[in-house]
């Protein structure tokens, strides 16, 4: 059976096909303002390098930064209603009350905050008032929205008034697309209704980008089921992603992670992944990329996904290189996209790093006569500064003194020396399309964050209620049942209650199934 | 360190992250009450800060605060107004206007909902604490070894409801408020230990919102310059770096209606082989190494830091694999008598350990 894995990026769309773990081709593509005829372009490319039969293809498997990029570049947002199950609570801080400006203005500063709500225990905080939802329902018709992110207090512990209030919503207003925010995050209202509102400014675009790829896909001839990578390293379906697209945040780190420890058949490594104006240094503990423990800033705004740690410094294959001996420096500034042009060995003016491992001769492209001046020490002292500051990026990240290796990849690894510090360097085969490799492996999960009661229960009867449901939902994901494991498991009591309250995380995976 | 006069919107990132270190582990995340003091600060200008000493002796000074579980708050944002209510309604009972409010606590949600509560009401706030870190229940303040009674008390919630307590000593107010805040839904606003100027002058800690601001600071100018703050807090707090390492274990269990638990904690660079173990009731309250041995016995202050950029963890989201630093601060001395032992020290919390003084107990180092 062959899989394809695809990456679709800010710069480049990057293609595997795989049979299997072995990798038949790897290709890189130009990304295009369409998504898909870069998609069309790299996947046909890397069909025909493997010589594989479009026929025989089981899987595709998409990581896209486009929608972290729309929020980040504030761009193709839609004018969103926020609705808000609260009161009488809550009202102190309404929706969107800590975004940055901009993007509020970007989806329209909509909300509404209406009776609703529960207690920690599920008691009601007030009862839903549907008349009161209508005027709401006018309101949103009449200012023309037709995406709506619905957030109920402890939605978590029940989404039930979320369901009623849509129902009731779309009687008023039968074509617009719902988000609630129960199915997106977890405990903390501002941040689980922040993702609820990107979520559902992200809808249209969503829909026109999974539309794309599967236009793409019908073009190249494939008529495999499709999916798309979370920011866990796990698949979505394409309707669940064209549902909830503000789960795509991050993949992009992540299936370089996952795709480097493949590639290299490390589960415990430090992964630089190079690319033309940034290099991100992340962990890999025990195969997946080791989380953020804070909260974590989408575009200025307030989220609780589980991100990958990842530390980010200016140094990519466009990096500019400036002065000479005390004066040197490298970076952060980068040509970016502009590298084909703008650098010496391609008849530019611009001294950049790529023109410095040519001159080095780790690299060989463009024009090396456009470099023969360049001084021997000068090439040296800036190869030591660019180990340096990979040399720290890694000491950053890294948290044994045990020799574990650094896994290069990315299309400026080369960068890259064989030793960063005391760690040995490793290039793995096909380094430049991890991601996509990344994107090929992904798995299917499921997983549970709400409070259970202990009453009449013990805990272990509760976390192996949490499992099951965790397992149901991966299941019902696309996983094979017997594949499925534990990955991540966490219990909180409530502090301060006596009751016997306990707030349960979980988290499975499995192997997608086919 | 600075003292601080006025607390202007732009204090609040500080105020936050000051309060969530001095929280050691527990408090709840600051984050709403910035947001909520943020507001209030935009609505009704920014708060004035007094020295304890500039209080005339019969002034009314009444701390404000949220009670239950800091959980509850993260997810049923307050209405606005609970703890205007509470202010409002033990006013009525006393017959009496405050003059100015203070902080029952440095830590957690309780350092920052007192400052939007000063700007709403625009009262000054008294720069003092009743802890100066953050404890579990409410009798274990400084007010308590003064003899100052914690009722009359009032506690409000979101749909209006506003209760005065009498009772007769403060551990029974704790009881009894317990059960009242679950009845609210987990969480409740609350104004109690109405004092005059002349006992807060004895009673209070000096200095906790000048030290949290300076804190913040700290945290932030460092975290700006990549530098891990645990250095320089140990230089300018005469703090320690107790531990650094990765977690391991998280054993939580439900007792009394209080998270008790025991984190594992293995070491990473010079710590390779060692271990650390972290025993709390909500707040940290004991560090062990992996003899037994005691390196840090409450009421001393036990902190959890991000291993790399210094953020302060609460027990609540500290979770397997958090790399960390595991700080220790010397107690504010109140704290170290008899009384404060009893209060707060090793027993009452059912430890077997003998208190030490965090300075003694890491001698060596």
């Amino acid at each position: 059976m062959f899989r394809i894995g695809v990456d679709v990026g800010g710069t480049n769309t990057d293609a595997v096909v795989m049979q299997g773990d072995k990798i038949l081709s790897g290709v890189k593509s130009p990304t295009t303002e369409d998504v898909m005829s870069g998609v069309v372009d790299a996947v046909e490319r890397a069909l025909a390098d493997a010589g594989t039969d479009k026929a025989k293809v089981t899987a595709v498997m998409i990581g896209t930064t486009h929608f972290t990029n729309a929020v980040v570049e504030r761009k193709h947002l839609a004018r969103t209603g926020a609705v808000r199950l609260c009161l009488p609570a809550a009202q102190c801080l309404p929706p969107m009350v800590d975004w940055p400006n901009d993007i509020r203005d970007a989806v329209g500063n909509h909300f509404w905050m209406a009776k609703g709500g529960y207690e920690f225990d599920g008691r009601e905080i007030s009862a839903l008032d549907m008349e009161e939802l209508n005027r709401i329902a006018v309101q949103i018709r009449d200012e023309g929205i037709d995406t709506v992110a619905i957030t109920s207090v402890f939605s978590p512990v029940s989404d039930k008034m979320e369901r009623e209030a849509m129902e009731q919503l779309a009687k008023t207003l039968p074509d617009v697309d719902f988000t609630l925010s129960s199915e997106i995050g977890r405990l903390g209202i501002l941040e689980r209704e922040n993702a609820a509102i990107m979520n559902a400014s992200l809808r249209a675009l969503s829909e026109r980008t999974v539309g794309a790829f599967g236009r793409a896909l019908t073009k190249v001839g494939l008529t495999c089921p499709y999916y798309i990578t979370q920011n866990d390293g796990t698949l979505m379906s394409r309707d669940f992603v064209q549902s909830y697209p503000v789960l795509t945040f991050a993949s992009g780190p992540t299936n370089s992670m996952r795709g480097a420890a493949f590639l290299s058949g490390k589960s415990d490594a430090i992964v630089v992944d190079v690319g033309g104006t940034t290099t991100d240094v992340g962990a890999l503990v025990k195969g997946f990329p080791r989380p953020a423990s804070t909260t974590v800033d989408v575009g200025g705004v307030r989220t609780n996904f589980r991100m990958p740690d990842v530390f980010a410094i200016g140094l990519g294959g466009g990096t500019i290189v400036e002065g000479t001996g005390e004066t040197l420096t490298v970076g952060p500034r980068s040509v970016g996209y502009k590298l084909t042009t703008d650098a010496l060995i391609f008849g530019g003016n611009t001294l950049t790093t790529s023109d410095i491992a040519v001159g080095l001769g780790l690299a060989d492209f463009g024009d090396k006569s456009a470099i023969a001046d360049l001084k021997h020490d000068h090439l040296q002292a800036v190869r030591a500064r660019i180990n340096e500051m990979l040399t720290n990026a890694v000491e950053r990240m890294r948290v044994s003194p045990d020799p574990i290796p650094v896994l290069a990849v990315g299309g400026g690894s080369i960068l890259v020396p064989d030793h960063v510090g005391d760690l040995p360097v490793i290039r793995p085969e096909h380094f430049s399309v991890a991601n996509a490799v990344g994107a090929a492996i992904g798995q299917i999960s499921g997983e549970v964050d709400r409070i259970f009661s202990l009453d009449g229960k013990t805990r272990e009867e509760a976390l192996a209620e949490a499992r099951t449901e965790a397992t149901n939902k991966a299941i019902a994901a696309g996983a094979k049942p017997e594949s499925i494991e534990l990955l991540d498991q966490e219990d909180v009591p409530l502090a301060y209650l006596p009751g016997n309250a306990t707030r349960i995380r979980l988290k499975v995976v499995g192997d997608m199934n086919g | 360190m600075e003292t601080i006069k006025i607390i202007t919107r732009d204090d609040m990132a500080d105020v936050a992250l000051g309060g969530a270190f001095l929280g050691t582990g527990g408090g709840g995340d600051p984050y709403i009450g910035r947001l909520m003091a943020e507001q209030a600060i935009d609505a009704n200008g920014s708060v004035q800060v007094l020295n304890v000493d500039d209080l005339a002796d019969d002034a009314l000074v009444v701390p404000v605060a949220m009670m239950g579980a800091p959980t509850v708050m993260l997810e049923k944002l307050p209405r606005g107004d609970e703890a205007i209510n509470a202010l409002r309604s033990l006013e009525a009972v006393l017959g009496k206007k405050a003059d100015a409010i203070f902080c029952i606590e440095a830590g957690g949600l309780n350092s920052t909902i007192p400052i939007a509560v000063a700007a709403t009401a625009r009262l000054p706030i008294v720069d003092g604490d009743g802890m100066g870190r953050a404890f579990p229940e409410l009798q274990m303040v400084s007010m308590t070894m003064f003899d100052i009674h914690a009722c009359p008390m009032a506690m409000a919630d979101e749909k209006g409801n506003a209760i005065a307590l009498n009772t007769v000593d403060n551990l029974s107010t704790e009881k009894f408020a317990r059960v009242i805040t679950v009845e609210m839904g987990g969480a409740g606003l609350i104004a109690l230990y109405p004092m005059t100027g002349a006992q807060a002058k004895q009673a209070i800690l000096r200095g906790s919102l000048s030290l949290i601001a300076n804190i913040g600071r700290i945290i932030g100018s460092e975290q700006a310059a990549n530098r891990n703050p645990a250095d320089k807090l140990a230089a300018d707090l005469k703090g320690m770096r107790l531990f650094e390492g990765r977690v391991t274990d998280v054993d939580r269990r439900t007792e009394g209606g209080f998270a008790r638990g025991r984190a594992t904690i293995e070491g990473l660079e010079s710590y390779q082989g060692q271990k650390m173990f972290l025993n709390f009731q909500n707040e940290f309250l004991l560090a062990e190494d992996e003899h037994g041995r005691p390196r840090a016995i409450t009421p001393d202050l036990i902190c959890l830091l991000d291993l790399e950029t210094g953020q302060p963890i609460t027990t609540e989201t500290m979770g397997y694999g958090f790399r960390v630093i595991v700080f220790g601060l010397p107690c504010d001395p109140k704290w170290r008598t008899k009384h404060g032992l009893e209060l707060v020290g090793p027993s009452y919390f059912g430890y077997e350990a003998q208190y030490k003084p965090i300075e003694i107990l890491n001698l060596q180092n």
